[in-house]
């Protein structure tokens, strides 16, 4: 299943960003009201959208964009889970109290409430950002950071009680007598003994991430046109929903498979990492 | 006399637990001097590795408190030290070596990582210069092809060969003063005899001093020069290596040698052992705290505990009675 899971994610990888050699980022915006709403057909394989866009070549754009913020989101929130949860483990004490405090109140604050108040909330005026000669919407950045900041609590909790059993290690005792330091401590013998759960998780949180992405551009307060992303694709089809099935099909389809993929690579990792959760 | 390397008077160490304070030492005062082994010896839970720990202030506090005392290292006093000057004294003039060297080494890190720490910390090696080093230590302790095992991990090696590298973490910047927290208690016997023979060896090439606290007076008689004995966070008795085992002049003292197991006894006899358990540490003691499980005790023993005092030559005892005779002192 892990294998499955892997191969299947590397395949959605080389589809999204092999496909861009095949397919300009020209042609995915292009369009052609003449050619609208086109079914599958040879010349658009997987159909045209309301205004004549090619979809294969938007899922591929899409696609780039949807799994780059799944992944860089959970960058940002594998940094902030692994701070908050070291250093509330690591001292206790007072500092433990605020942090962990802090983070259930963000905890029983419905996650999609939080995540829709802040895209709205910073919605306003965002500058469009050009990396390597293309043009991204810079709501991209918006969506990634909001993802990121409203999923570290439960990596954090994950942190901190790993951190609460290892610090009172006899190693990290014998770490102590020669002199290391906290931070030394903290980052480089406490914190590489936490990796197993750590990388589970953060490998699970991708498919959050893409998913939580895929709801708000679906409600229309994620990633702007014209950058596309699978979840604003599905945005677009909605009023379109029997008249034109190829618009939702096939953007989402690649969202259930990249989410299956990234799930069963999860817990196959787990599987491998954690000799507890081993099945027989 | 020259000034001891390290003069500790009047350490007390307290437990704030939600039960009530633990009293775990008591005020207790001994000196080291440089070059000489002393070993501490006593039951389980008397304070031995606690006390040796306040030393180098690696008590979590709280619920740990470090109530009173002075720890005067070369004129220094470690317990008024900040954490950071603390740092620079640990592992670079006093070491220390734990008791479980399978749980003592962290299981993610290599061999290498950890013993160049220090190295890298204290003597600001580059990773280099703290690898040949490394090699020199792994070597010195008598690990086999050590160039090759310093990128191996912890689960690569035998209990003896990861104590041998606690040995070598623990010399690696030749600190003045190795606290050795029953370093051999995990090991089986022939292991034990081979890391305490490499001690010794080590001991006598980088002349440090060592504190040795177990509980195997055989070690003991092999390598101190003098013995603290300790129970319930007390020092009840302090005497050169010798003059313990030919008169020992504390009851608890007594009753430990007399518990030790001896090849000539005769099968069928039983070991002996000391009757009654430590005392509740969480309740202050009224009295000598050995009172209830000594075999000496008079009325005096239950009203008034014993200061410690001169019984010979550097020979100190905290009893009312004289053991040989059963006199009241």
């Amino acid at each position: 299943m892990a294998l499955f899971g892997g191969v299947l994610l590397i395949l959605l990888l080389v589809f999204s960003f092999g496909g861009a050699f095949i397919y300009s980022e020209k042609y995915a915006n292009f369009n052609d009201t003449s050619q609208r709403l086109q079914a599958p057909s040879a010349e658009h394989p997987f159909g045209t959208d309301p205004i004549g866009r090619d979809i294969l070549a938007r899922t591929i754009y899409g696609g780039q964009i949807s799994l780059f913020i799944g992944f860089v989101a959970v960058l940002i929130e594998t940094v902030l889970g692994i701070l908050v949860g070291a250093l509330a483990g690591y001292y206790g004490g007072a500092l433990d109290a605020i942090l962990m405090r802090f983070t259930e109140a963000l905890l029983i604050i419905p996650t999609i409430f939080l995540l829709l108040v802040m895209a709205k909330f910073f919605a306003g005026n965002i500058p469009e950002i050009h990396i390597g000669g293309r043009t991204f919407s810079g709501s991209v950045i918006v969506i990634i950071v909001i993802i990121g900041a409203t999923s570290w609590m439960y990596l954090a909790r994950i942190v901190r009680a790993e951190f609460l059993s290892l610090k009172e290690s006899e190693f990290i005792l014998a770490a102590r007598a020669t002199g290391t330091s906290n931070s030394e401590i903290i980052f480089f013998h406490i914190l590489p003994n936490t990796f197993a759960p750590v990388i589970v998780s953060s490998t699970l949180s991708v498919a959050n991430a893409i998913l939580a992405e895929a709801y708000i551009s679906f409600l229309g307060l994620g990633v702007q046109q014209p950058t596309a992303t699978w979840g604003n694709m599905l945005d677009t089809s909605v009023k379109y929903l029997d008249s034109a099935p190829w618009l939702w099909f096939f953007p989402g389809m690649l969202i259930l498979l990249t989410v299956l993929s990234i799930n069963f690579l999860g817990d196959g990792l787990r599987d491998a990492l954690d000799p507890r959760s081993r099945a027989v | 006399m020259a000034e001891p390397l390290l003069q500790v008077t009047d350490l007390k160490t307290l437990f704030h637990t939600p039960e009530g304070t633990v009293h775990a030492v008591n005020g207790i005062s001994f000196h080291l001097r440089e070059g000489e082994t002393v070993a501490v010896v006593g039951e389980s839970g008397c304070g031995k590795s606690v006390s040796m720990m306040s030393l180098l202030r690696l008590i979590p506090t709280p619920p740990g408190e470090i109530s009173s005392g002075t720890a005067l290292y070369r004129g220094d006093d470690l317990l008024r030290k900040s954490e950071q000057e603390m740092e620079d004294v640990r592992g670079r003039e006093i070491s220390m070596i734990f008791q479980d060297p399978m749980t003592s080494l962290n299981p993610v890190l290599t061999i290498g990582r950890q013993l160049t720490e220090a190295l890298r910390v204290h003597l600001g090696l580059s990773q280099e210069e703290a690898e040949k080093r490394a090699v020199q230590l792994l070597e010195q302790v008598g690990i086999p092809d050590p160039a090759r095992r310093l990128g191996d991990y912890p689960h690569q090696f035998s209990g003896g060969m990861r104590q041998r590298v606690m040995i070598a973490m623990a010399l690696s910047c030749a600190p003045s003063v190795l606290i050795a927290d029953e370093p051999t208690t995990a090991l089986d016997v022939t292991i034990q005899a081979q890391i305490v023979e490499l001690v010794a060896r080590l001991r006598e090439t980088l002349h440090m001093a060592i504190i040795w606290i177990t509980h195997d007076l055989g070690v003991v008689a092999g390598m101190a020069d003098r013995v603290l004995v300790m129970y319930a966070g007390y020092i009840v008795e302090e005497a050169e290596v010798q003059d313990l085992y030919d008169s020992p002049s504390h009851p608890y003292t007594l009753a430990l040698l007399a518990a030790l197991p001896r090849v000539d006894r005769r099968r069928d006899q039983r070991l002996k052992s000391i009757p009654g358990a430590p005392p509740n540490l969480l309740v202050k003691p009224h009295g000598c705290p050995f009172a209830p499980r000594c075999e000496f005790v008079i009325e005096k023993c239950r009203e008034e505990n014993p200061p410690l005092m001169n019984v010979g030559k550097d020979h100190t005892s905290a009893c009312w009675v004289a053991v040989t005779t059963g006199l009241h002192r």
